[in-house]
């Protein structure tokens, strides 16, 4: 132990002239872990209320719904075996007319029946507006409603056919947050009042839920699984408190996952910083670490001494980065609250501190001891010929050692934030890639200046030039760091871009911005003369048919999925349809195989249906294969006749199904129109006209949407901004320290140029030449990464066009090679405006 | 009686791709306890590789290196260090200081390595003994050339050395610094009784010792006392 005690006075004493310097290296990690603790923190905060709020944003113990459709007579069956109290709910959407105002507005109206909530309550102002309205036509209006039409409880609202009294404001209700709210308000009025509206007629979407409340001894969770099966086949879903649980969890952990991932990346960036400082520490300590070793220590002690240095000061910025992210988390639920379901009480998590330390301070000293193991193995034979060559960069077993240890700590970590071990893995295999290419590209450039050296140039370049690959060059650290951080930033702004553009893209032009429907087969007549008074144009006019798809190529939906062979689409199989029926192409469509069919020619002959390419290909449909679908009941036999591709940038009607003419003409269906109305103030009047002529027809307008989705959108880029800044923070930082250390290496050689008569200027060109070629390689290398990555993502994972604005990118560029040079510049200041003996002197001791 | 330094036979070659210089050939050398031996020859004839050799801080190609009972080759990097560290010293053309220890930090570090309780003591005593009483806080930058190789030579005799190897002591000093620390080498050897091994191209301090080794092209050409 004597021997340790000597070893840490060492390290002490021998630090006393660099700490300033190595505190500067290492606070290149601060930042990483300031995000990863500040989003760990916001995370269990969030966990911990969801467990505290579950029962309550469900308001009972189970709830059984089926979209669309009542209940069939076996799930009724079922329920009826469920003992306690229940209760139940009718959901549906439709215009409201509000007859004092004379406007009208898209509602989501929940019509409930029973005891409901069982649990928490639905707020309301006055709190006693629930009693009334079980025994009046009395309705609860969303309180952000009530506000915006200027409405006072006692005013009246008309559902379709029923005018009631508003009984109260909306302040707090189930199963909705803020974001849809926003373009539907929840109006809850009683279900008995729900019949005289007139609004549920056949093909009208209503969503039907029931709840229960069950007594101890009933476990909600097991009852679901007994009978899941029958639940399924009945497309019923159903939701317990645990379920509930989980699926707040699930919700969040996809941001919480991108969050964490960014927070990764950015403390990945401080540990380059960390391990590129920590070598060029370690070179400029070979000349003591040879005199030590001289001087009879071991290898292992000089490697201790300089092991405690890097951990201690590790250990402080591991400290500081905890301590800022604890702190800094209290901005996190500002920028986030609208993505989530309540409100967060924010409490210090010791998990997410304990937690961001272990990570922090090991990815930290792993990366730090990649340089610092080259210790061991520094010759005391230096002390007598200070051009001996040790292989510092010679082969050691512990770096590979410790490679391994660094990626299974990435991988260890991804894993546990996502619990998903195969997308760990990509992610970990995509890094180690960018990586690769990063070094790959600096090592391309090492070779090419060498081996192309434009002898001609003039001195001031061609020194410049040069410094790229001469011994203690900063290539591969710049290049790899710059390049990566440069990369990430440059993703965040495509991924962000393509949002904003692909909903932009739906608002501009000859698009529709509004759509009728629920329309009856009588009242379509009447519409079209409706909408001509207004001069507004029809610009699609079509029946809708829902069904699902039961069974393809032989096979049913259960045996498909359940197949793991071939791999079907999920959302292909589930999704219930909506079809139409025509014989011609829509201006959004193009025909990609087979031909569009007309009528079958006599009953019973085959029925050639299209479908889009994609929903196909998700089937694992090719032409000529048969579909069998189910039709509210009846099931009908198709074939695929033709494919299609469907332009997704529009808002008006896609249909991915649809048959042709002359066989659903007697099923089920509903009408849609979709116009286009040029000014807001017509589409309120037309709005209003057509819900008082027609209550059950809904008219949604566009618009709205899609300035509540730019909103959602301009939410989403907020936080990548927010995101951003850790990383452009930690980019600078590891950029400046970088730097700054290149001045220690260049220092003595510009001194000497200085001495032998070099004017300021000249230095100045010699190194604004090396910082403008690795800032404009760094930058461009990490820019085409970003964008093969980000292709990537929107293609396979988000599934959007990509389409690239390049300003941001350009300006990413310019920024980057501009302050690479510009701190480049700054920092050889000092070696240009001082005496070159007064600069030798100083680092010299 | 056993020798201090015995060298049978050493050769040491460099490889460098396909070319091979042999920089020391067939060397034999035995220096006894107590002698005080000087190394002369011209640059480039291998004396500092010589010196590196017997002092454990490299490895011969063939041949072999007995440092008092200790046969050399045998030894890993961490038990050469070891020896170093009891029973040899240093001094260095280049003085070879920790720029961030002070010069009584710097003195201290061989018996600190050994664990020794009163290591400052010592190395106090040892400072003042050289002359430089009032500079134990000053870091070398602090210094003059001739005070750092003061240090260093406190430094060298720190551990109380068997055997002290010097590479050009005085090759970095002006003439009158140079005479000092020549004056304070033989005057610490003649206290502590150690054996000494000077490098040296300055043959007025070679003439000090008791014995001269020529080297020249990397063999031994003479073997002789001083005039
Ligand atoms: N690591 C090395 N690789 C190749 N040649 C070397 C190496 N070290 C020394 N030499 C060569 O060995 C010869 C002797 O060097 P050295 O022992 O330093 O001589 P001296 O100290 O007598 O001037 C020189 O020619 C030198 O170039
Ligand atoms: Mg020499």
């Amino acid at each position: 132990m004597a021997d340790f005690k000597f070893l840490a006075k060492t390290a002490l004493r021998d630090s006393r002239k660099n700490r300033g310097r190595l505190l500067l290296f290492m606070s290149s990690i601060i930042l990483g872990i300031t995000a990863l603790v500040a989003i760990n923190s916001f995370n269990y905060s969030v966990v911990k209320d969801i467990d505290r709020q579950a029962a309550s944003t469900i308001g009972a113990d189970l709830v059984v719904q089926r979209n669309r459709l009542p209940l069939s007579d076996e799930v009724k069956g079922l329920l009826d075996s469920i003992p306690g109290e229940r209760a139940s709910e009718m959901q549906l959407f439709s215009m409201s007319l509000l007859p004092e105002k004379n406007v009208s507005q898209f509602v989501q109206i929940r019509a409930i029946e029973g005891d409901f909530p069982f649990y928490g309550m639905i707020g309301t102002d006055p709190e006693d507006a629930t009693n009334k309205f079980r025994t009046e036509p009395i309705a609860i209006v969303d309180d952000a409603m009530m506000f915006q039409f200027d409405l006072s409880v006692g005013d009246s609202i008309k559902l379709g056919y029923q005018t009631f009294e508003i009984g109260g404001r909306l302040t707090s209700g189930f199963g909705s947050n803020s974001l849809t709210a926003s373009f539907a308000p929840t109006i809850y009025i009683d279900q008995a009042y729900l019949e005289s509206t007139q609004l549920v007629q056949p093909g009208s979407l209503v969503n039907y839920s029931y709840f229960f409340k069950v007594p101890e001894d009933f476990d909600p969770d097991e009852w679901d699984e007994e009978h899941r099966q029958t639940l399924r086949n009945n497309s019923v879903g159903t939701q317990t408190v645990e379920e509930q649980k989980e699926d707040l969890t699930e919700a969040f952990e996809g941001l919480n996952y991108f969050l964490n991932l960014i927070a990764l990346v950015s403390l990945l960036l401080g540990c380059i910083g960390v391990a590129s400082s920590v070598f060029i520490y370690v070179k400029s300590k070979i000349p003591s670490i040879a005199v030590f070793r001289c001087l009879g220590m071991s290898g292992n002690q000089a490697f201790l001494i300089y092991f405690i240095q890097i951990t201690v000061l590790g250990l402080l910025s591991v400290i500081a980065g905890v301590a800022l992210g604890s702190s800094i988390q209290v901005l996190l639920p500002l920028v986030l609250s609208d993505f989530l379901p309540f409100d967060i009480a924010l409490d210090i998590s010791w998990t997410a501190i304990i937690e961001g330390f272990l990570v922090g301070l090991v990815i930290t000293i792993l990366f730090a001891l990649l340089p610092l193991i080259a210790v061991r193995k520094i010759s005391p034979l230096r002390t007598l010929r200070a051009s001996f060559s040790d292989d510092l960069a010679g082969k050691d077993i512990w770096k590979w050692i410790i490679y391994v240890g660094i990626v299974l700590s990435i991988y260890g970590f991804l894993w546990q934030v996502t619990k998903d071990p195969l997308a760990s893995l990509y992610f970990c295999i995509g890094l180690l890639v960018a990586f690769f290419l990063l070094y790959l590209v600096s090592k391309l450039v090492i070779w090419g200046v060498q081996r192309y050296f434009p002898r001609r140039w003039n001195y001031v370049l061609r020194q410049g030039l040069s410094n790229l690959f001469r011994p203690n060059n900063q290539t591969q650290t710049l290049l790899v760091s710059l390049g990566l951080g440069t990369a990430v930033l440059t993703t965040l702004f495509i991924i962000q871009g393509l949002l904003l553009q692909n909903v932009a893209g739906m608002d501009e032009g000859d698009q529709p911005n509004m759509i009728l429907y629920g329309i009856e087969y009588d009242q379509m007549d009447g519409l079209l003369e409706l909408t001509e008074e207004y001069n507004l144009p029809v610009i699609q006019r079509v029946p809708i048919v829902t069904m699902k798809i039961d069974e393809w190529k032989g096979k049913t939906k259960n045996e498909w999925l359940q197949d793991t062979t071939v791999r079907v689409r999920r959302w292909a199989a589930n999704r219930e349809a909506r079809v139409t029926y025509r014989d011609t192409l829509s201006s959004e469509e193009t025909l990609v195989q087979g031909s569009l069919a007309g009528p079958p020619a006599e009953h019973g002959d085959s029925i050639y249906i299209s479908l889009d390419e994609g929903y196909a290909e998700g089937l694992n449909l090719e032409i000529g294969d048969e579909v069998i679908w189910n039709v509210q009941g009846t099931r009908i036999t198709t074939y695929l006749g033709s494919l299609r591709d469907i332009e997704f940038r529009s808002l008006s009607t896609r249909f991915f199904i649809v048959f042709p003419p002359g066989v659903l003409e007697n099923a089920p269906q509903f009408r849609v129109l979709v116009t286009k109305s040029p000014s807001p103030q017509l589409t309120g009047t037309y709005r209003s006209e057509v819900v008082k002529r027609y209550p059950n027809v809904s008219v949604i307008d566009l618009t709205t949407i899609l300035r509540t989705v730019g909103q959602i959108l301009d939410k989403i880029s907020y936080v990548i901004q927010f995101m951003a800044i850790f990383c452009i923070l930690t980019g600078l930082i590891v950029l400046i320290s970088s730097l700054f250390l290149s001045k220690y290496q260049r220092i003595k050689e510009s001194v000497l140029l200085r001495t032998l008569g070099a004017s300021r200027s000249q230095i100045m060109k010699i190194n604004a030449t090396e910082y403008i070629i690795l800032g404009a390689l760094s930058a461009a290398t990490g820019i085409i990464l970003s964008i093969a990555g980000s292709y990537l993502l929107a293609t396979y994972q988000m599934e959007l066009d990509f389409k690239m604005n390049w300003w941001p990118i350009i300006i990413v560029f310019i920024l980057v090679t501009g302050l690479t040079v510009l701190i480049g510049l700054l920092n050889s200041r000092e070696v240009v405006n001082k005496s070159p003996l007064e600069v030798l002197r100083k680092e010299v001791g | 009686m056993q020798a201090a330094l015995k060298v049978d036979e050493l050769s040491k070659t460099y490889t460098s791709g396909s070319r091979s210089l042999t920089v020391l050939d067939d060397i034999n050398i035995s220096i006894e306890p107590g002698e005080s031996v000087a190394i002369v020859g011209p640059s480039g004839s291998g004396k500092t590789t010589l010196l590196g050799l017997c002092a454990g801080l490299d490895k011969p190609s063939t041949g072999s290196v007995h440092l008092y009972d200790s046969m050399l080759n045998d030894l890993s990097e961490d038990e050469r260090a070891e020896i170093r560290n009891k029973h040899v010293g240093f001094i260095f053309q280049n003085f070879q200081l920790i720029p961030t220890l002070t010069a009584l930090e710097n003195v201290m570090i061989p018996l600190e390595l050994q664990g020794m309780k009163q290591a400052e003591s010592i190395a106090t005593d040892l400072l003042e003994r050289v002359g430089l009483k009032d500079r134990l806080d000053h870091y070398p930058s602090q210094l003059s050339g001739g005070e750092q190789q003061r240090v260093s030579l406190a430094r060298a005799f720190s551990n109380s050395p068997k055997i002290l190897f010097a590479d050009e002591p005085t090759g970095n000093l002006d003439e009158d610094t140079s005479q000092s620390v020549e004056d304070l080498i033989f005057a610490l050897n003649q206290e502590k009784g150690t054996t000494l091994i000077i490098v040296t191209h300055d043959m007025e301090l070679a003439n000090k010792t008791n014995r001269i080794i020529q080297l020249k092209g990397g063999k031994v050409v003479a073997d002789r006392k001083p005039e």
